[in-house]
């Protein structure tokens, strides 16, 4: 049962009792979908809560565990800390937007390969925002493991891995293999 | 989260017009990952918010002098990631990559960096009296678990820092910032006199007028010298500094020609030491300079119980990044 009483509630709208509500288009694994929302829905509630889109999980809801990583426009966010409706127009992509049954993206086959989740629940959020991660680094982003900020090629060691995935927790401590996984593709994509 | 309205903002000029409009509960967002935060626990309680995200604010300008100015609205790690702050001002490239996480980083705007507000628990709780958060409740802090708390420039009225990284390196670069009022025009602010000291009314945090948008951060052309910040924390990542330091320091034939110094996690705003520069220029590149400038950079330094020890880690980290800096110098 959908715990949302702007949509199922039997009493009529009283604008002075109801929260503002905004209508939203949001654009999600390619998909548009409107819906209206309450201003005060986070991009993760609105996913998880009114498009049933519950791959992406609330581990704090305060920007501090990274299991509601999302790509917004290619990069990786906390969905926990934006608004829905701070996001129409733009390319939302979760973790049901990555690979398919039996067309795994690498990061999936990998993270399987290796081994690199017990529970699974920080798991979307670590492929959300291992992929995202791997965009930076392409992209020569430097991270605070870089010696040299100004170098314009960066070497994806493990160390790097760990700093540029430290805003991704995990209780079960998968720790190790999911920099493996990660560290794994990452050399694949350098061919 | 109280109910609010929201509209997004077309141009600046729109953008402060609604938040006059709009009343004391009317607020700005961008990033929103500071005020979201604050939001949801009720902190923050705005009834109308004005989201200038979108605003043409975003890129970095190269300035006829040399200089750069940041916009407003750039993302935190696309300033990290342009290569003319990665060369020209590491410093400042270093401690953007050294706050908060990936993910916060790629919302997180500059205006908002500046702004954010203090972690101190009892800010964060509203079963503590704040005279932040709520004034005239006292500081829970002063008498309380105060182990993250300020050792300079505070008041019984409140101990909290500022928790921002890049506040610190953008004040050693001597940081000026652009203000646009109502009235269309702008007013330059040096960012040393943008953050105040808590006083008798910590709830009054920058010299920012209600109907005033940060609309951008301007930088001088680079100084001499090699820049560094250096962050001192419990976690190897993803948390607050315990103390930080961002140097600029000059030197030649083993004499230190020029420098700047400012300190994070000691106070209420990013921490300039103008003593230490002066203790530094004209004086030999040696360990004994930079404790003798560390002396005095935390002279009148004061601990409240459990942050006692950031006085001499303070000193320690100025003395171990000034030997750093000096001598690829």
């Amino acid at each position: 049962m959908t715990p949302d009483v702007l949509q199922n509630s039997a009493v009529p709208p009283n604008a002075a009792l109801s929260p503002p509500t905004v209508r939203v288009r949001l654009r999600i694994n390619g998909t548009e979908r409107t819906v209206e929302l309450d201003t005060r829905t986070t991009l993760l509630d609105a996913l998880r809560e009114r498009l049933q889109l519950t791959g992406t999980k609330k581990g704090c809801d305060h920007g501090q565990c990274g299991a509601c990583t999302v790509l917004i426009n290619g990069r990786r966010i906390n969905s926990c800390l934006t608004l829905a409706v701070m996001h129409e127009g733009d390319e939302i992509v979760t973790i049901e937007g990555v690979g398919a049954p039996g067309a795994l993206h690498p990061l999936q086959a990998a993270f399987i390969e290796h081994d690199g989740f017990q529970c699974g629940y920080c798991s979307p959020g670590q492929i959300c925002s291992a992929i995202g991660m791997l965009r930076e680094a392409e992209a020569g982003w430097p991270s605070h493991a870089t010696a040299d900020v100004a170098a314009p090629r960066i070497a994806l060691t493990e160390a790097e891995i760990r700093e540029r995935m430290s805003g991704n927790i995990c209780r079960c401590a998968a720790y190790p293999n999911i920099v493996a996984a990660i560290r794994d593709v990452a050399k694949g994509a350098r061919g | 989260m109280k109910t609010f309205t929201y509209e997004r903002a077309t141009d600046p000029g729109a953008a402060i017009a609604a938040i006059a409009r709009g009343g004391p509960g009317a607020k700005f967002i961008s990033g929103g990952t500071n005020l979201l935060d604050l939001m949801k626990l009720e902190i923050e309680r705005p009834t109308h918010l004005v989201d200038i995200s979108r605003l043409p604010f975003r890129d970095l300008e190269d300035l006829p002098d040399g200089g750069l100015r940041i916009g407003a609205q750039a993302a935190n790690s696309d300033i990290a990631a342009d290569m003319r702050i990665r060369s020209r001002y590491r410093v400042l490239a270093e401690a953007l990559l050294a706050g908060a996480s990936g993910q916060l980083r790629n919302m997180a705007s500059a205006g908002g960096n500046l702004l954010q507000r203090t972690r101190c628990p009892y800010f964060y709780d509203p079963l503590y009296g704040c005279n932040k958060r709520t004034p005239g409740t006292g500081c829970s802090a002063v008498g309380g678990i105060n182990r993250n708390h300020a050792i300079l420039g505070a008041s019984d009225a409140c101990i909290a820092t500022h928790p921002s990284d890049m506040a610190v390196a953008m004040v050693a670069l001597e940081a000026r910032i652009e203000l646009l009022g109502s009235s269309g025009a702008t007013r330059v602010v040096p960012i040393g006199d943008f953050h105040r000291l808590p006083g008798d009314t910590p709830d009054i945090e920058t010299v920012l007028h209600p109907d005033e948008m940060i609309t951008g951060v301007v930088l001088s052309a680079p100084p001499p010298g090699r820049q560094i910040y250096r962050k001192v924390r419990d976690r190897a990542s993803y948390e607050f500094a315990l103390v930080s330091v961002a140097a600029i320091v000059a030197a030649e034939q083993g004499r230190i020609t020029s420098a700047k110094i400012a300190f994070g996690g000691v106070a209420h705003k990013p921490w300039r030491s103008l003593e230490a520069e002066a203790a530094l220029v004209g004086h030999p590149a040696k360990m004994a300079t930079y404790r003798a400038a560390a002396d005095l950079a935390m002279k009148g330094a004061a601990g409240r119980g459990h942050n006692d020890f950031k006085i001499d880690l303070a000193k320690r980290t100025l003395c171990r990044t000034l030997a750093q800096a000096a001598q690829e110098g």
